[in-house]
């Protein structure tokens, strides 16, 4: 056994002294039992893409006995169904629970009654530390295929520091701490893999390809496991939405966004994202508060990830009553209720 | 004060000190960790063209020279390159042998006979989480010819990776997160003891630009042992096929979804819609598992397959076919000699906001990095001429990377085979002999004609062409043709065939130990001569007489001594699954000759160990 394998063993036995309630890390003293735990709970995602630089594939672990799955809202799910392959190679469907926009978290749920998936405590308290040794699962370049496990990287965690980064033109939401690493470990297709320490316990999300602002170098970075469990919690408590559900018969007056009181930034690209571009003074929106640059995240109940959903929501809302809308204000997630002006 | 002062400056100098020491073990693991690196580096070479335009790595595997690299580090050089060595010394190096869809080159390094080489490991022990090192010449750094030392773990193992665009493809490689980039490649990825565990050729780049994003691969070095002695051979080695195709079946089950008629596996047995179980001793639960398995052996290499059919199990030994045409791997030569030298130095290539590598800037090339001065290393343009150490060791011929060194394994298999020759002076040669049932056994064969009588009859053939004596006797596969051609090998040597050279080492018998394969082509008849590795003998040999049948199979055992040389007394006789006869050889005859010589009369002593040619 090498020195770097003793110092595993050794650092994973002082984690299961001292956590004795992350009761799925006893016993893990080798590698290749942290390893065997970690691709047990590492799938392979297939979605919607292919196209030049847009990969139709992703990383995602299991979260939960029923199946529930932890991974990024990317294009990916854009059809709200995935493909998902287990690590033992097993092939199953599954749908898009939610999606939290503040930290690009989404939630799937496989279609299958088994309730006896292995799975990341998502109530795994860590202390992560810089410098501490990390192992970074995913599936990046879609390396492994069917029941070919997962690709590990092996690093340090370098920083723990704020998020200031980008994608394209477009700055990322969450601004929060986030751990950097020294390995190059968000490829494409890593995104939704997880960071573990040397014991196997998860420490972070693998994020989406993003350049830092400051240097324009891409990012190596992990969003902290309690803000993937805090999101997937949002998404599982429906704060966020649900999925918007084709109505067989519309309301016949339908909420308007003339009647409502603000316009959205214009639909210029499909998935352009349902930003307030203008709220008209006086109006319902003015005096809910709602403002330009805030992002819908849901309408009436149901999620809004771009333009047209919003529109498709509207549809659906009656133009006389109150309409309940969630929005992300910064990395601050706004309840408003909007009221129709010529209500009784 | 400064009484008070002094002891606890003492105090606090010693709790440092304290704090500072450093446990036995990590110092133990530094001084193992730098005992490797100083030894990995000593065999650790970088590769520069001749021109001093491009190059990469390799490592050195034998003290005589021998070092592996990349068919792609090599493809721009031709035939000779340089080596540089953490020696401080540049030595000429020259190509041996050429594994293009594997992307592996052999070359030599000339001038020593000392050199420090490698230790193979074995790349199927390793694990994934194994701590690994790379070395190499990323960037053509190695000014000096150190190697950089980068270090990770192995990411992945057994993985399969398409042919990106060409026909390289990696088969069952390593994965590794050791920092890999331009420049490294053809160097050693070597496990934690430093040991040879795989040559570094590739990595996933893609968008991140042409450096190193944690993704590297390397061929395992167990792939290339299966390749070894066909490099050597100085061949152009192709890949293989089995001549039938997969699709998974679900459960961890294959099912052959595509099958050639005409191959090995067809006439082995196995057929369409048959699981296909076992290949290599490996169980195949996908197509990607049999790709990786397939992927690791030589064309001409037979393997153990295993197939499942109505609940039945099979097992064959199949031989594996070419797995691409002799003309498209000279084109990929070709292709690849044209290609610029691609290592190109580090830089900001991706500027764009989508991190899309921008076209437009493509034809922007960074300027190329300030190489050492290499002796001889004019601007002169191709064809560059060769060192005159290089050319001495050089012959051009198709189908091979240098044919210079097939013949010196022609030679070396003519140095240690008794039997060479050993029928020189008998042009007509009359074989007596007798089958377990004692019915007499007589072959008699000259260049003009051949016999062969025995209890199923008596068999003619004349030789106005080889084409004439067929396959027979019927059932045999062609055995009168193959008797004449061993005849004619053991009478002429080299010069009674068209074309004569070494193949490599290829699993022969019912054990599929490795054997060494002269291959020999007359009037466009491939035979195929074993010889055993330790002994030297010609054990056995494979005549066929058409692409798509089996061939005629003869095994040669219980060597005896017969004048100056050996000659085998038992003779086995196959074709396909079946054994066609079996005989003893009483007396070899020189029927031109008056004066009979034989070898000596049947000594059951014989029977006891003492033949141990097989």
């Amino acid at each position: 056994m090498n020195k770097w394998l003793l110092a595993l063993a050794v650092g994973s036995f002082l984690c299961v002294t001292n956590m004795t309630h992350a009761q799925k890390a006893v016993d893990l003293v080798s590698f290749g039992d942290v390893n065997r735990y970690a691709q047990e709970r590492s799938v392979k995602i297939y979605g919607v893409g292919g196209l030049r630089q847009l990969e139709a594939y992703q990383s995602g672990v299991l979260v939960s006995a029923e199946g529930y799955i932890a991974t990024v809202a990317s294009l990916v799910l854009d059809e709200d169904t995935v493909t998902v392959l287990l690590n033992n190679g097993q092939r199953l469907e599954a749908s898009v629970v939610g999606t939290d926009p503040l930290l690009d978290v989404a939630v799937l749920k496989l279609d299958t009654e088994e309730t006896d998936f292995p799975y990341f405590d998502l109530t795994a308290e860590q202390s992560p530390y810089e410098g501490m040794r990390v192992l970074a699962y995913s599936n990046l370049y879609n390396v492994a295929t069917g029941d070919e496990p997962v690709s590990v990287l092996h690093g340090v965690l370098s920083v723990i520091a704020p998020l200031e980064a980008r994608r394209g033109s477009f700055s990322s939401r969450y601004r929060g701490d986030v751990y950097i690493v020294d390995a190059a470990t968000n490829n494409p297709g890593a995104a939704g893999g997880v960071l573990l320490d040397t014991s196997g316990q998860p420490l972070g999300m693998l994020g989406k390809e993003l350049k830092s602002e400051l240097t324009g170098t891409w990012l190596n970075y992990a969003m902290p496991w309690e803000q993937v469990s805090q999101s997937v919690d949002r998404i599982l408590s429906g704060d966020l939405g649900s999925a918007i559900v084709d109505l067989d018969q519309l309301p016949e007056n339908p909420a308007t966004f003339a009647g409502l009181g603000f316009r959205l930034v214009p639909s210029v690209v499909a998935r352009t994202p349902p930003y307030i571009d203008t709220v008209l003074p006086g109006s319902p929106a003015a005096s809910a508060g709602l403002m330009p640059d805030d992002l819908i995240i849901a309408l009436a109940g149901m999620r809004t990830g771009t333009h047209v959903d919003v529109e498709k929501a509207l549809m659906q809302v009656p133009g006389d009553q109150p309409v309940r809308l969630t929005v992300l204000r910064g990395n601050m997630l706004v309840e408003v209720e909007l009221v129709p002006m010529n209500l009784p | 004060m400064k009484s008070v002062w002094l002891p606890v400056l003492i105090i606090a100098l010693q709790t440092s000190f304290a704090s500072a020491v450093v446990p036995p073990e990590v110092l133990e693991a530094e001084a193992t960790r730098v005992a490797v690196v100083e030894k990995i580096s000593r065999s650790t070479v970088a590769v520069f063209d001749s021109q001093g335009q491009g190059g990469g790595s390799a490592v050195i595997i034998s003290p005589d020279g021998y070092a592996l690299t990349n068919f792609h580090v090599t493809a721009p050089c031709g035939p000779a390159m340089k080596c540089g060595l953490n020696d401080g010394n540049l030595y000429d190096a020259v190509l041996v042998g050429l594994d293009p869809p594997g992307d592996v080159a052999l070359i030599k390094l000339l001038g020593r006979d000392d050199f420090p080489a490698a230790e193979l490991g074995d790349s199927d022990a390793a694990q994934v989480g194994d701590k690994v090192i790379v070395a190499g010449n990323p960037f053509l750094l190695a000014e000096d010819y150190h190697p950089t030392i980068t270090y990770g773990i192995l990411s992945g193992t057994h993985r399969y990776q398409y042919p990106s665009g060409t026909l390289l493809e990696y088969a069952d490689c390593l994965q590794t997160d050791a920092s890999i980039n331009p420049g490294n490649s053809g160097g050693p990825l070597w496990d934690a003891e430093g040991r040879l565990i795989g040559i570094n050729g590739r990595g996933s780049f893609e968008k991140r630009g042409r450096v190193n994003v944690g993704v590297g691969y390397a061929i395992s070095i167990n792939q290339i042992k299966h390749f070894l002695s066909h490099l050597k051979a100085g061949r152009v080695v192709d890949h293989a096929t089995l001549g039938a195709t997969v699709a998974s079946a679900g459960n961890g089950r294959v099912v052959v979804d595509d099958l050639l008629e005409d191959s090995d596996a067809y006439r082995r047995g196995l057929r369409y819609s048959d699981y296909l179980s076992s290949f290599a001793g490996r169980d195949i639960t996908s197509a990607n598992v049999l790709k990786n398995a397939l992927g690791i052996y030589p064309a001409g290499w037979r393997v153990p397959v295993e197939f499942i059919r109505d609940g039945q199990i099979y097992e064959a030994n199949v031989r594996l076919a070419s797995l691409h045409h002799v003309g498209e791997l000279e084109s990929l030569i070709e292709e690849e000699a044209k290609k610029p030298p691609q290592i190109e130095p580090p830089g900001p290539k991706d500027k764009d906001d989508q991190g899309q590598e921008d076209d437009d800037n493509k034809d922007q090339k960074p300027p190329r990095i300030q190489l050492p001065q290499l002796p001889g290393a004019a601007q002169q343009l191709e064809p560059p001429k060769l060192p005159p150490e290089v050319e001495k060791l050089y012959a051009k011929r198709s189908g091979f990377a240098n044919y210079y060194f097939n013949e010196q394994q022609q030679q070396r298999l003519i140095d240690r085979c008794r039997q060479w020759k050993a029928l020189e002076s008998v042009p007509q040669l009359v074989i007596d002999g007798g089958d377990s049932l004692q019915h007499e056994v007589r072959i008699e064969d000259s260049a003009e004609e051949a016999s062969l009588r025995s209890v199923r009859g008596q068999f003619f053939a004349k030789f106005d062409s080889l084409d004439t004596a067929g396959n027979g006797p019927p059932g045999s596969g062609g055995m009168i043709a193959a008797v004449h051609q061993w005849h004619k090998l053991l009478h002429q040597g080299r010069e009674g065939f068209d074309e004569v050279f070494y193949f490599g080492q290829l699993p022969f018998g019912e054990g599929l130990q490795l054997h060494d394969c002269l291959m020999a082509i007359d009037e466009g008849y491939t035979t195929q001569f074993y010889f055993d590795l330790d002994s030297g003998n010609l054990v056995g040999m494979e005549h066929f007489t058409a692409d798509d049948r089996d061939p005629c199979l003869i095994h040669f055992s219980r060597f005896q001594p017969w004048q100056s040389s050996e000659l085998p007394r038992r003779w086995v006789v196959r074709f396909g699954d079946n054994a066609y006869m079996e005989f003893d050889v009483d007396k070899y005859t020189n029927a031109a000759s008056t004066d009979e010589e034989s070898i000596p009369a049947e000594d059951d002593a014989a029977d006891n160990g003492e033949a141990n040619d097989e």
